[in-house]
């Protein structure tokens, strides 16, 4: 019978979910050389699949078959096993609700869904709850899928991960995939398939690595079918059972996604100005570093303001990690990084550039974020610009629920980017006119011993336990602040600190930390 | 069924704002229906706002409905009392909410006035931010930016907003509606200290005399100290004429404007963004409020995504001899600053003066003197500013706010 018991972060934790056992987070040790990193230490052999023979395959390499339905059938579908898909395709994905209309069709039940994240497009999803299709999800739960399990109607409970923490639990086990279908914009008869190509054309497919080496089952499904070989084999076919192809297996329009413009907002665009500010006085923008900015509006402003100076002192960079847009593929091309080092691409200048540039490499979660690695890129990078929904005066941070409990975001990348040497989180102070900076978030998804900088439009608070950087930026001009300073004048703006939701008891999901314990609990809405 | 009306906004796009129905009863106390995105953090705190707004009004009986969108307990209380107010146009009492330290300052006549930052009376959610942008002043605006039939709410918005928003050191100006429209807005506005109370479509000396007395009247009746001062706006073919008159009306004008929307309209020109139509009523306006011995204030630059067509403009300005302009975006204070920011040469003085200062200061002497010339206390504390801000305008617009 699973119990709450709270973890070292104070935090509450299920001993078990959905049927397993979870171990809860169990904070930090400095590892032998001097560096701060997870605690937990699992230990055993990792997962595989079953054992296949090539004998068991078309010799001429031809596994197309008719539709998706037929391919899902072939695979041995059957009642409670976990189908895997990625999100290259963002809101414009036509593939993961495609697989779940056919097993409603074909009479499947209790379903797993483990998505590398959903979108509002997969609303569709929510019918197939109803009816008790999908048991439950693993995986980032946006808007409408967040809202009805915030309301407790899920019938397992959600578990959210980081992209890294999703290689993680495929790769030691905790959650074997029965099916991966991989929605591929080319692909060829053999399985061979990438993103560079095609009307779908998304970049990249590294979220849908892991499914490909350690699903039982693999399918490939297109709406740009070539002849043997597709190239580059970003997905190889050597281990794909299947190809289907579909008419259309994503809406261009909604691919590309529409975070890639610049903020407007004169506040956004303060912060980026002081982030980027930031990044110079404290001596990170020095020819050779590194840094990643995400697709938000304020990142990509403190992307462009950043490049101003890098011009203006001649500095350039080793390399920049995506989400890859127009603005870095331009640094890349005027030479003022050496490398983009993508993890998914926004725009279609970042699918050109990955398709022409060979200094422009697609990575994935393995490469960049995985526990079970031996290492990962993310402790490489010198400076990341984050966002959040909440941070408390400890510095810990939340990026999954809003303050009045309601779960709305997936993780991401958000908890492994922690990692970088300077963990910048770039936040209004308040949203409409809730404060950002609060005693105690709603939910912990990042601990505080990792986030470094909070840059707000009232001014930057540092982590008192990073008094390198607070020496670095003295006499920089830049608006240094305590964080309770910033949290109290907010309060005067708003009218008060914000009472507490009322939640119930009942745990709808729990939050992963990377390396697989649970660092924190998310309770039902009252409404 | 008893008087009902209602003000605010709402609607999908709505943010930081709300929309309140009032209607008045004469039994049953106070009923609020509150629908509000942020009702399981805020919702006591909008209920028992609405209840001592009422209070204030001595409103005993109402049914109040309020959807609010996020709504700063400034704006919910603004958005509360307008309703109220057109449901029963002859309440007299007000809700004023608690003022704030920070709203308290004063300001001096000799201020930079490099960049005047536009806020719409009525839009109050850029209102907690703008002084962050750092603006030398904010403009809180009654006129244009107004729909007429939205006059009432934006009197009470910028009231509620100068009595509770921090403007970080930015002064505080109001632009009021044209005379005489406009002295309602001082009766509201005026209490809550203004700094400078801008007077559009200004046409005469009698004009800015009018605002003066009333203004006078006003701070009789409420017995406060502190500069409150003028700044008429020029804007057509007869006030550009008058200017020199206009700008010497009253001791309490600190600078002319010009307002180009209105004035190219006037003389049936278009505005062009090279703006030769105009030329020579920049000039007047300068030469006019020199020869006042006020500062000449340009006009905005309204096209608000191109910087560098913004900062020729600026630099032109400068070259004119105007010391400042408006902005209309955020964004433009820190090109319009660096474009008015001191030359060399201006800066050498500056530099000199400082250290005149700093000499009297070590030896404990009260004056200043530079050569054989007595230096004023406000030209020391100007120059005291020209040096600062010269050193950050290197690291462009960030730094301290206003002393």
């Amino acid at each position: 019978m699973s119990e709450l018991r709270k973890n070292v972060a104070g935090r509450p934790a299920p001993t078990e979910a959905n049927g397993k056992i979870q171990v809860p987070y169990c904070g930090f040790r400095k590892n032998e050389f001097g560096d701060l990193v997870s605690a937990h230490k699992p230990e055993g052999r990792r997962a595989a699949p079953r054992i296949r023979s090539c004998a068991d395959y078309p010799l001429r390499g031809d596994k197309r078959v008719s539709d998706l339905r037929t391919a899902l059938e072939k695979c041995g579908l059957k009642d409670g096993m976990t189908i895997s898909t990625h999100h290259h395709f963002r809101n414009g994905d036509l593939v993961a609700n495609a697989i779940f209309d056919a097993a409603a069709d074909l009479g499947v039940k209790n379903l797993l869904w483990f998505p590398s994240a959903s979108f509002p497009c997969h609303q569709n999803q929510l019918k197939h709850l109803e009816s008790g299709v999908i048991h439950h999800i693993e995986g980032s739960m946006n808007g409408p899928l967040g809202d009805y399990c915030s309301r407790g109607k899920m019938r397992g409970l959600g578990v959210l991960r980081s992209h890294g923490g999703r290689y993680q639990a495929v790769q030691d086990g905790e959650v074997p995939i029965d099916i991966a279908v991989i929605a591929s914009p080319t692909a060829d008869p053999f399985g061979n398939a990438n993103g560079v190509t095609g009307d779908s054309a998304c970049g990249l497919l590294g979220f849908a690595l892991a499914d490909s080496q350690y699903a039982e089952r693999v399918v490939v499904v297109t709406d740009n079918l070539v002849p043997f070989p597709c190239v580059p084999w970003q997905i190889q076919g050597n281990y794909v059972d299947f190809v289907v192809e579909m008419e259309q297996i994503g809406d261009p329009s909604k691919i590309i996604s529409g975070t890639t413009q610049i903020t407007k907002s004169p506040d956004r665009l303060l912060i980026a100005d002081y982030v980027a500010r930031f990044v110079r006085e404290a001596g990170i923008m020095k020819d050779g570093f590194s840094f990643q900015a995400g697709a938000g509006g304020t990142a990509l402003a403190f992307a462009i303001y950043l490049k101003e100076m890098m011009i203006e002192e001649g500095v350039k960079a080793r390399f920049i990690r995506g989400g890859s847009t127009k603005y870095l593929v331009e640094m890349l091309e005027e030479g003022l990084t050496d490398y983009i080092l993508d993890g998914q691409t926004f725009d279609l200048d970042g699918v050109r550039s990955m398709r022409e540039n060979t200094n422009h490499v697609n990575t994935s979660p393995f490469t960049s974020y995985n526990y079970h690695g031996k290492g990962n890129f993310a402790g490489m990078v010198d400076a990341v610009v984050l966002g959040a929904t909440e941070v408390d005066l400890d510095f810990g941070a939340n990026v999954v629920t809003h303050s009045d409990g309601r779960l709305l975001h997936g993780i991401g990348g958000w908890q492994n980017c922690l990692f970088s040497n300077c963990t910048i989180l770039a936040i209004p102070s308040f949203r409409d006119r809730i404060p950002v900076i609060v005693d105690r978030v709603t939910t912990l998804c990042g601990p505080g011993e990792l986030i470094d900088v909070i840059v707000t439009e009232r001014g930057i608070a540092i982590n008192p336990r990073r008094q390198d950087l607070l020496n670095s930026v003295k006499g920089s001009g830049l608006p240094i602040r305590p964080i309770e300073e910033i949290k109290q004048e907010v309060e005067r703006i708003v009218g008060g600190a914000p009472a507490q939701p009322s939640l119930a008891d009942d745990p709808v999901a729990i939050i992963k930390w990377v390396d697989g314990t649970v660092i924190d609990t998310v309770f039902r809405v009252n409404t | 069924m008893g008087h009902t009306a209602e003000a605010g906004r709402r609607g999908a796009k709505i943010r930081s704002d709300c929309w309140v129905s009032f209607e008045s009863g004469v039994t049953g106390g106070i009923a609020i229906d509150l629908e509000s995105k942020v009702a399981s953090m805020y919702g006591e705190s909008i209920r028992a706002l609405a209840e001592e707004t009422m209070r204030s009004l001595g409103i005993e009986h109402a049914s109040l409905r309020i959807e609010d969108a996020g709504a700063l307990p400034f704006v919910l209380a603004a958005r509360i009392e307008t309703a109220a107010k057109r449901a029963l146009p002859d309440l007299e009492r007000s809700h004023l909410p608690e003022r704030i330290d920070q709203s308290r300052g004063k300001t001096t006549r000799d201020r930079l006035r490099r960049s005047r930052l536009y806020l719409p009376g009525n839009e109050p959610k850029f209102a907690p931010n703008a002084g962050l942008h750092e603006p030398d002043a904010i403009i809180l605006d009654l006129e244009d930016s107004v729909a007429h039939a939205e006059k009432d709410a934006a009197r009470i918005v910028v009231r509620n907003a100068l009595r509770s928003v921090d403007f970080y050191g930015a002064e505080r100006m109001v632009r009021i509606n044209p005379i005489p429209d406009g002295y309602a807005d001082l009766d509201s506005i005026i209490p809550e200290n203004v700094h400078v109370v801008l007077i559009p479509k200004c046409e005469s000396a009698s004009q800015v005399n009018g605002v003066a007395d009333r203004i006078d009247r006003i701070r009789a009746a409420h017995g406060f100290e502190g500069e409150i001062f003028l700044m008429p706006i020029v804007e057509t073919a007869l006030g550009i004429e008058r200017a020199y008159e206009i700008a010497t009306a009253s001791p309490t004008v600190i600078a002319l404007t010009i307002g180009l929307e209105d004035y190219t309209a006037d003389i049936g020109a278009p505005r062009t963004s090279e703006g030769r139509e105009s030329q020579w009523a920049r000039s007047a306006v300068v030469n006019a409020a020199r020869a006042a011995g006020v500062a000449p204030i340009d006009s905005v630059f309204s096209d608000v995504a191109d910087m560098d067509r913004l900062r020729l403009n600026a630099l032109e300005s400068k070259g004119l001899g105007f010391e400042g302009m408006g902005c209309i975006h955020p964004r433009q204070v820190r090109v319009v600053h660096e474009a008015f920011a001191p030359t060399e040469m201006e800066l050498e003085k500056a530099k000199r003066i400082v250290a005149a200062f700093e000499k009297a200061e070590a030896t404990g002497s009260g004056v200043v003197s530079l050569g054989s010339k007595m230096i004023d206390p406000p030209v020391v504390k100007r120059a005291l500013r020209t040096v600062r801000l010269a050193g950050q305008s290197r690291t462009s617009a960030g730094g301290s706010a206003d002393e």
